[in-house]
């Protein structure tokens, strides 16, 4: 699935990646490939991302927001 | 006929004045440069969140944030000017200042009479304008664009949330330059607080989304980060229109030097020609009559 970070100073992320793993409001949660739509709002915390490599990357955030939609991650952090 | 020396030394100011100007064009493209990107990065940002919030619009009644949605009758009025702290960038801050005068003096009128308009001055010139002129200046900041970034945004914009969610103001509207291209600014007067009912144009959220913990708890979160989002966004509009705008104003200016220098020349060449033609003149006029 295709994931794109986005602040609101730069684009931080984009690009294929097979997990994302996220700091949700009422705890962290995992969106997998073929996720239903879904919005979400985030908390200070880590985002963690595989990608088809298998390999892992994190990115701090300060809050934010994801949607996901027919296979398009979109976060939009802070 | 100008004398040679008066118009050698008007030469050489033009031709200094030039330099500078062209300097600052250089200056203020490189500059525009930064800004554009800064804020052309954050555009689709604020238009996501725009588009969620609209989605979601019609449960934003039910929620704790709907002191921001709610239109309540109109008494105290704050105007946020967003002008530049430095000058000489042609029209930028005078056609701010123009809309804000004639905003007050007409569509506020009588909330101007009764004295419940106040202004907000982001950057030195409009708070020298209305602080000269006498206007209510309730509050003004002159230090964000020294150093723009969304951390300082975002204490005004909190700032400004917090004054309408107290009631000390009924309604904010920020006037300010979007910016279009390089050349071209488009002044606009947009109202910042109550939030603005979305157009309906049918479109929506049509699709069927979880929302996560629940669809009041995300509006919470949203509608406070969607005002800041906006309100950084027009602060970054305006300090890449104040560039673009230099940028135009000082090409132009080197450009009349250049007009103004080819005519010194002109008049600069001519005078030494009459200078020579007398001198020829004279020495021919005395070998005549010398010969005689």
């Amino acid at each position: 699935m295709n994931l794109e970070i986005i602040t609101p100073d730069k684009s931080v992320f984009t690009g294929e990646v097979s997990l994302v793993q996220l700091p949700g409001i009422d705890g962290s949660f995992e969106i997998l490939n073929n996720h239903a739509p879904l919005i979400s709002v985030l908390k200070k915390g880590k985002i963690k991302i595989r990608d088809d490599k298998g390999q892992e990357q994190f990115f701090e955030v300060n809050g934010g927001v994801i949607e996901v939609l027919k296979n398009k991650v979109l976060i939009l952090a802070e | 006929m100008p004398n040679l020396k008066e118009v050698r030394t008007r030469i050489e100011s033009v031709k200094s004045t030039q330099q500078i100007t062209s300097a600052m064009k250089l200056v203020a493209a490189s500059k525009l440069r930064k800004a554009q990107r800064a804020i052309l990065q954050l555009r689709p940002y604020a238009q996501k969140l725009q588009e969620f919030l609209q989605g979601m619009s019609t449960d934003l009644d039910q929620t704790d944030e709907a002191v921001y949605a709610k239109e309540r009758e109109i008494k105290k009025i704050l105007i946020v000017v967003v002008t530049s702290n430095r000058g000489l960038c042609g029209a930028f801050n005078a056609n701010v200042i123009k809309q804000a005068v004639a905003l007050i003096h007409t569509t506020y009128r009588d909330a101007h009479e009764r004295g419940d308009v106040s202004l907000y001055c982001i950057g030195k010139k409009g708070a020298e304008y209305f602080n000269k002129h006498q206007y209510p200046v309730a509050k003004e900041n002159l230090a964000l664009f020294d150093d723009l970034n969304y951390e300082n945004a975002l204490t005004i914009a909190e700032e400004l949330m917090q004054d309408f969610a107290e009631k000390k103001y009924d309604r904010i509207d920020i006037i300010y330059n979007q910016f279009k291209n390089a050349a071209v600014q488009v002044l606009l007067t947009e109202q910042f607080l109550p939030i603005l009912p979305p157009e309906d144009d049918g479109s929506g959220l049509q699709v069927d989304y979880i929302f996560e913990p629940n669809k009041e708890q995300i509006i919470e979160e949203l509608v406070p980060k969607s005002l800041k989002i906006q309100f950084f966004k027009v602060v970054l509009d305006s300090f890449a229109s104040e560039h673009g705008a230099r940028m135009t104003a000082m090409h132009m200016a080197t450009d009349n030097a250049s007009e103004l220098l080819k005519e010194l020349k002109l008049s600069y060449n001519k005078a030494r020609q009459t200078s020579i033609t007398n001198e020829i003149l004279e020495i021919v006029s005395g070998a005549e009559a010398l010969k005689n």
